[in-house]
C-alpha cells in the first residue's frame, strides 16, 4: 500500500500540483504578512508602535483587512469595460504567481527547471505592465486614464536598464536556467556572482541598477507614479472596490517577492550557504528577507521622484551606464 | 525654460482640447479647504483658479460684535498654526491706541513664545510639504519635536493650539522656572535635530530634483501682489517686519533675515529652514536676558475704550506680514477691526507663477508657500 | 564632464545618508504613549472647563452673583442667577450654568472673577454621546467634589488646600483638583517600551 503511494505522490503530475499549491500558498501568505511588514517597519521608522492591538504585535491584521476588503461590494462602475475591467487584477496576478515556479528556493525546491526560465520571468513580466494599463482605461476615469499612462511608461522605461543588466549576467553565467546559475555560485560566499569583479568590475553597481529597476518596475516608492495619492487621487486603482482593489495589493506584494528572490538567485547565491549550518531554503528566505526590509526602508525614506525625473533617470543615466557595463564585462570576459 | 517657451505651443491648443481638473476643496494633501480649478492641457497646466471661501467665518465680522477683550480667542483660530504671533498684533493695536505701556518683561516672555510658535509653524510647513512630495517619514520626526514645543507651552498657557495667552497690556500669567529649563534644554535638543533634518532631506537628491529651478518667482511678481514672509525674502528681497518696522522686544536682539536670490522652491525651503535657527537664536538671548518684574501693566481699564481714530499694528507671522487695523469710534467696541493676512497675498500669486508648469511642479510651488487656508478666508 | 560623475557621487551618497539615518530611528524606542494603557501627567495649569470654588469654612461657593463672567464671555456660554437671602449683604447664586459646547476656553471668565470664584479644573476626558452632558451645571459638579472628598477624608492631603481655589495669578505650584490625579501608569509588561515625557537635553 505504501509502495503504491509512494509511486504515485512522487509522479510528476502530483509533484507539479503540488508545487503550485505551495507558490500559491506561499504568494498568498506573503502577500498578506508583507503588508504587516510594512505597516510594522513604517512605524518603526516613524518611531509609532504601528498595528499591535489586533492579535500579538498586530499579526492578526492583515486577516482582519482580508475580512473587511472580502466583505465589501465589488462595484462595477456603468459605463466601464466589463470584461477588461474584471480581468485585470486577475492579469496582474497571474504572471507573479507563474514566474514563482522557476525560482529555486533550495537543491530540490524549484517547481520546474526550466533551461529558458530567465527569459520565461521577463516575458511574464510584460503583462504585468500591460494588465496595470488595462485596469487604468477601463476605469473610465480621468485620474486612472493619467495615471495609467504614466506607468506604462515608467515600466517600458525600466525594462530596458532591467533586460541589459540580465544580459549581463547572462553572459557572466553561461547559461539562463536559474538552479544552474545558482549552483555555478556554490562555494563560500565570495564566490556570489555579486563578488564576481574579476569578470564584470562594475558588478555592485550592476546590483544596484537590477535593484532600482525593479522598484520602478514594481512601482514602489519612489517610483511610485501609480498610487501617488497626493497628486491625483488613487491613480489606476481609483474605481476598484473591496477585493478587486485587494487583488492589485497582493499582486504588488508578489511582484516585490519576485523580484527578491530573482535579484537573490541572479546576485546573492540564491540558497547557498555562507556558514555551513541550517539548509538552503532558510538562506535564501533570509537574503530575500532582507531585500525585502531594504525595499520598504527605502519606500519610508525618500520622497517621490517627479515623472520627468523617473524617465530622465532611466533614459539618461541607467541605460547609458548598464550599457557601458554590458560592454566591459563582455571585454574583460573576452579578454580573460 | 521660460514660461514663454513653454507656453508658445499651448497657445495654439484650441479649448476643446483642454479639460478642467478640479484639485477639489478636499484635498489629499493637507493645505485646508482650498479649491483650484485647472485648466490642464495633457500634463501641463494652461490655468489654475483658486477658488476660496470654503472656511470663511466672518472673523472681522465678529470684530464689530464683541469687545477687545472678548475678541481675543477669535486671533489665535485665524491662523491656528501661529497663534500667538496673531494676538500679538491685535493686542499691540490696542495697545498701541490705549497708550498702554506694557511691562519687559511681558515684552521678552511675548518674544519668546513667539518664536516658539514660529517653530513649530514651521516644523508643521516642513512636515506637510514633505508629504505633498511623497515623504512620509519626516512629518512624523517634525511632530515629535513639536510635540515638545506644545508641552512647554501648555506648562504656561493650558493650552496647546490656541492659547489665549496675550492679554491687553501684558500676559495671562508668568512663566515659571520649569518653562525656562524646558525651553533651554528643547534649543539643545533642536540645534542637533535640524541638523539631522538637514542631511535626511535637505541635501537628497530626490528633494533637489524636485525644487531646484521649480516655480520660480521674482520680485517684481512678489511685489505686484504683496507676497511677504518667505516668499519674498526666497527671491531675494530683505523684507521682514521685526527689522523694517521693530516691535516689541526684537531691536534687542542680535539675529540675522535668511535671505536668498534665486525665487525657486528650494530657495523658499531654505530660507524657512535658516529661519527656524534664527528664531532658536532670540529665544536663548531672550531667556539669557530676561528681566525680573511684573507681567500685566498697570491699570488696564476693565472697559476699555479706544479713543476715536484709525490704529494699526504689524508683526511678522510665520507666513509674512500680519497687520490688524482698529478703527475705533470711541466706543467698548470697535467700528471696524481688519485683518490683513499673508496668505492671500502669496496665493494670489500662485495663478500666475503657475501658468505652463506641470502638475507635480505646480504642486510643489503650492506646497512652498506655505498657505493656511483660515487665515485666507478669515 | 567631470560635473556630472561629481554630482552623480553625491547624489548617491545623500541618499546612503539618508538611509542610515532613518534606520537609526528604527532602533530607537517609540515615541507615542499609548493612550487607553498609558496617560500623560496633566500641568497644573492646564484649561480644562471652569468650575466653581467654595469657601473652606461653609463649603458653599464663593460666589456672589455679579456676573462680570458672564459679561466677559465673548461666546455667550454662562448663566448665572441668585438670590438674596434675607439679611445677608451679597447674593448666593442658585444657578451656575455653562454651556461648553460654545465655549472656547479664552479664560475671560476666570480673569474677570475678582474674587477667584471660578478656576479652570483638569478635566479632559470628557467624551459623551449626549449633547446634554455638555451643558454643565457647575453646582452639581461641586456637590459632587465635596462628596468624593467626604469619602476620601483618609487620605486626601487636606480639605482646605484642596479646595482653596487659584486664579491666573497662581504659583506655579497650585494643588491638584479633587480627582485622582492623572500620573503615568507604568507600563504593561507587554507594552513597548516608551520614551521619558521630559525633555531630555541632547
Amino acid at each position: 500500500m505504501t509502495q503504491t503511494l509512494t509511486k504515485v505522490l512522487t509522479t510528476e503530475p502530483f509533484r507539479l500540483a503540488l508545487s503550485l499549491v505551495a507558490i500559491m500558498a506561499f504568494v498568498g501568505l506573503n502577500a498578506a504578512y508583507l503588508v504587516w511588514v510594512e505597516r510594522k517597519g513604517a512605524a518603526r521608522f516613524q518611531r509609532r508602535p504601528g498595528p499591535n492591538e489586533v492579535g500579538p504585535a498586530g499579526l492578526l491584521q492583515p486577516i482582519a483587512d482580508a475580512i473587511k476588503l472580502l466583505s465589501k461590494q465589488l462595484i462595477v462602475p456603468a459605463g466601464v469595460d466589463r470584461t477588461l475591467f474584471r480581468l485585470a487584477p486577475l492579469a496582474v496576478m497571474a504572471p507573479a504567481l507563474a514566474s514563482l515556479a522557476v525560482i529555486p528556493f533550495s537543491e530540490s525546491l524549484a517547481a520546474r527547471n526550466i533551461n529558458v526560465g530567465l527569459l520565461m520571468i521577463f516575458a511574464f513580466g510584460s503583462i504585468n505592465v500591460m494588465a496595470l494599463m488595462v485596469g487604468g482605461w477601463s476605469s473610465r476615469n480621468k485620474y486612472a486614464i493619467i495615471s495609467s499612462a504614466r506607468v506604462v511608461s515608467q515600466n517600458v522605461a525600466y525594462e530596458i536598464p532591467m533586460l541589459l543588466v540580465v544580459i549581463t549576467m547572462i553572459m557572466v553565467t553561461g547559461t539562463m536556467n536559474l538552479s544552474e546559475i545558482v549552483n555555478q555560485q556554490a562555494g563560500a560566499f565570495w564566490n556570489w556572482n555579486l563578488f564576481k569583479v574579476w569578470v564584470n568590475p562594475l558588478m555592485p553597481v550592476t546590483f544596484l541598477i537590477f535593484f532600482i529597476c525593479m522598484l520602478a518596475e514594481t512601482n514602489r516608492a519612489p517610483f511610485d507614479m501609480a498610487e501617488a495619492e497626493s497628486e491625483l487621487v488613487a491613480g489606476a486603482y481609483t474605481e476598484y472596490s473591496g477585493m478587486g482593489f485587494g487583488v492589485f495589493f497582493m499582486a504588488e506584494y508578489a511582484n516585490i517577492l519576485l523580484g527578491c528572490s530573482l535579484a537573490t538567485v541572479l546576485f546573492l547565491g540564491g540558497w547557498q550557504r555562507p556558514i555551513g549550518i541550517l539548509p538552503g531554503v532558510f538562506w535564501f528566505l533570509l537574503k530575500m528577507y532582507l531585500l525585502i526590509f531594504s525595499v520598504v526602508w527605502i519606500r519610508w525614506t525618500f520622497p517621490r521622484t517627479q515623472f520627468y525625473g523617473l524617465l530622465n533617470l532611466s533614459w539618461k543615466i541607467l541605460i547609458p551606464v548598464s550599457l557601458f557595463t554590458l560592454v566591459l564585462s563582455s571585454a574583460m570576459m573576452k579578454l580573460l | 525654460m521660460a514660461t514663454e517657451d513653454i507656453l508658445a505651443p499651448l497657445a495654439s491648443t484650441p479649448p476643446q482640447e483642454t479639460f478642467v481638473l478640479n484639485l477639489g476643496p478636499q484635498h489629499p494633501a493637507t493645505h485646508g479647504v482650498l479649491r483650484v480649478k485647472m485648466t490642464m492641457d495633457g500634463e501641463y497646466i494652461v490655468r489654475a483658479e483658486p477658488v476660496c471661501g470654503y472656511i470663511h467665518r466672518m472673523q472681522e465680522k465678529m470684530g464689530e460684535n464683541r469687545s477687545y477683550a472678548q475678541f481675543l480667542p477669535n486671533t489665535s483660530r485665524i491662523d491656528y498654526l501661529s497663534a500667538l504671533t496673531y494676538t500679538h498684533a491685535f493686542v499691540g493695536a490696542v495697545e498701541r491706541a490705549a497708550r498702554i505701556q506694557v511691562p519687559p518683561r511681558a515684552e521678552y516672555i511675548r518674544v519668546v513664545a513667539s518664536e516658539l510658535n514660529r517653530i513649530s509653524s514651521h516644523l508643521v510647513w516642513w512636515g506637510a510639504f514633505l508629504l505633498d512630495l511623497g515623504g512620509f517619514t519626516p512629518l512624523l520626526y517634525a511632530f515629535d519635536d513639536r510635540e515638545k514645543i506644545l508641552d512647554l507651552l501648555e506648562g504656561i498657557t493650558g493650552a496647546r493650539l490656541t492659547y489665549s495667552y496675550f492679554r491687553i497690556g501684558g500676559l495671562y500669567n508668568d512663566v515659571d522656572d520649569e518653562f525656562i529649563k524646558g525651553t533651554r534644554a528643547f534649543v539643545a535638543h533642536m540645534r542637533p535635530r535640524l541638523k539631522m533634518y538637514k542631511d535626511l532631506v535637505t541635501d537628497n537628491v530626490i528633494l533637489r530634483k524636485r525644487l531646484i529651478e521649480i516655480g520660480p518667482i521674482s520680485q517684481e511678481l512678489c511685489r505686484l501682489y504683496g507676497a511677504t514672509g518667505p516668499v519674498i525674502r526666497g527671491s531675494g528681497v530683505p523684507y521682514d517686519v521685526r527689522k523694517v518696522e521693530p516691535y516689541s522686544a526684537y531691536p534687542e536682539f542680535d539675529f540675522e533675515i535668511p535671505t536668498l536670490p534665486e525665487g525657486d522652491s528650494m530657495a523658499r525651503y531654505l530660507v524657512r529652514m535658516a529661519e527656524m535657527v534664527q528664531s532658536l537664536r532670540i529665544i536663548e538671548q531672550a531667556l539669557d536676558k530676561l528681566p525680573a518684574g511684573p507681567v500685566m501693566a498697570e491699570k488696564v481699564p476693565r472697559v476699555l475704550k479706544l479713543p476715536a481714530g484709525d490704529f494699526c499694528y504689524a508683526v511678522e507671522a510665520a507666513r509674512g506680514r500680519f497687520m490688524v487695523r482698529i478703527v475705533s469710534d470711541n466706543k467698548e467696541i470697535p467700528y471696524r477691526v481688519k485683518l490683513r493676512t499673508p496668505c492671500l497675498s502669496n496665493l494670489s500669486l500662485f495663478e500666475e507663477a503657475s501658468r505652463g508648469m506641470l502638475l507635480p511642479d505646480a504642486l510643489a510651488l503650492m506646497g512652498s508657500l506655505d498657505l493656511v487656508i483660515p487665515d485666507i478666508d478669515r | 564632464m567631470k560635473n556630472v560623475f561629481v554630482e552623480i557621487y553625491y547624489g548617491v551618497k545623500s541618499l546612503f545618508v539618508g538611509m542610515a539615518i532613518t534606520l537609526r530611528q528604527f532602533f530607537k524606542p517609540i515615541v507615542t504613549v499609548q493612550y487607553p494603557h498609558q496617560t500623560l501627567k496633566i500641568p497644573a495649569r492646564f484649561r480644562g472647563h471652569i468650575e466653581l470654588v467654595s469657601d473652606p469654612e461653609t463649603g458653599k461657593p464663593k460666589c456672589f452673583v455679579c456676573k462680570l463672567c458672564e459679561r466677559a464671555c465673548p461666546s455667550d456660554c454662562i448663566t448665572v442667577e441668585g438670590i438674596k437671602p434675607e439679611g445677608a449683604k451679597r447674593k448666593t447664586v442658585t444657578t451656575y450654568r455653562l454651556d461648553f459646547t460654545k465655549c472656547s476656553l479664552c479664560g475671560s471668565c476666570v480673569e474677570a472673577c475678582r474674587d477667584n470664584v471660578i478656576r479652570f479644573s483638569r478635566e479632559y476626558n470628557l467624551a459623551s454621546t449626549k449633547k446634554e452632558d455638555y451643558i454643565m451645571d457647575l453646582f452639581k459638579r461641586l456637590e459632587a467634589q465635596r462628596l468624593e472628598i467626604e469619602k476620601s477624608e483618609g487620605d486626601s492631603t487636606g480639605s482646605a488646600s484642596v479646595l482653596a481655589g487659584h486664579g491666573p495669578a497662581a504659583p506655579a505650584s497650585a494643588e491638584p483638583s479633587t480627582r485622582a490625579p492623572i500620573q503615568v501608569e507604568p507600563p504593561k509588561p507587554q507594552a513597548p517600551r516608551v520614551q521619558a515625557l521630559t525633555v531630555e537635553a541632547k
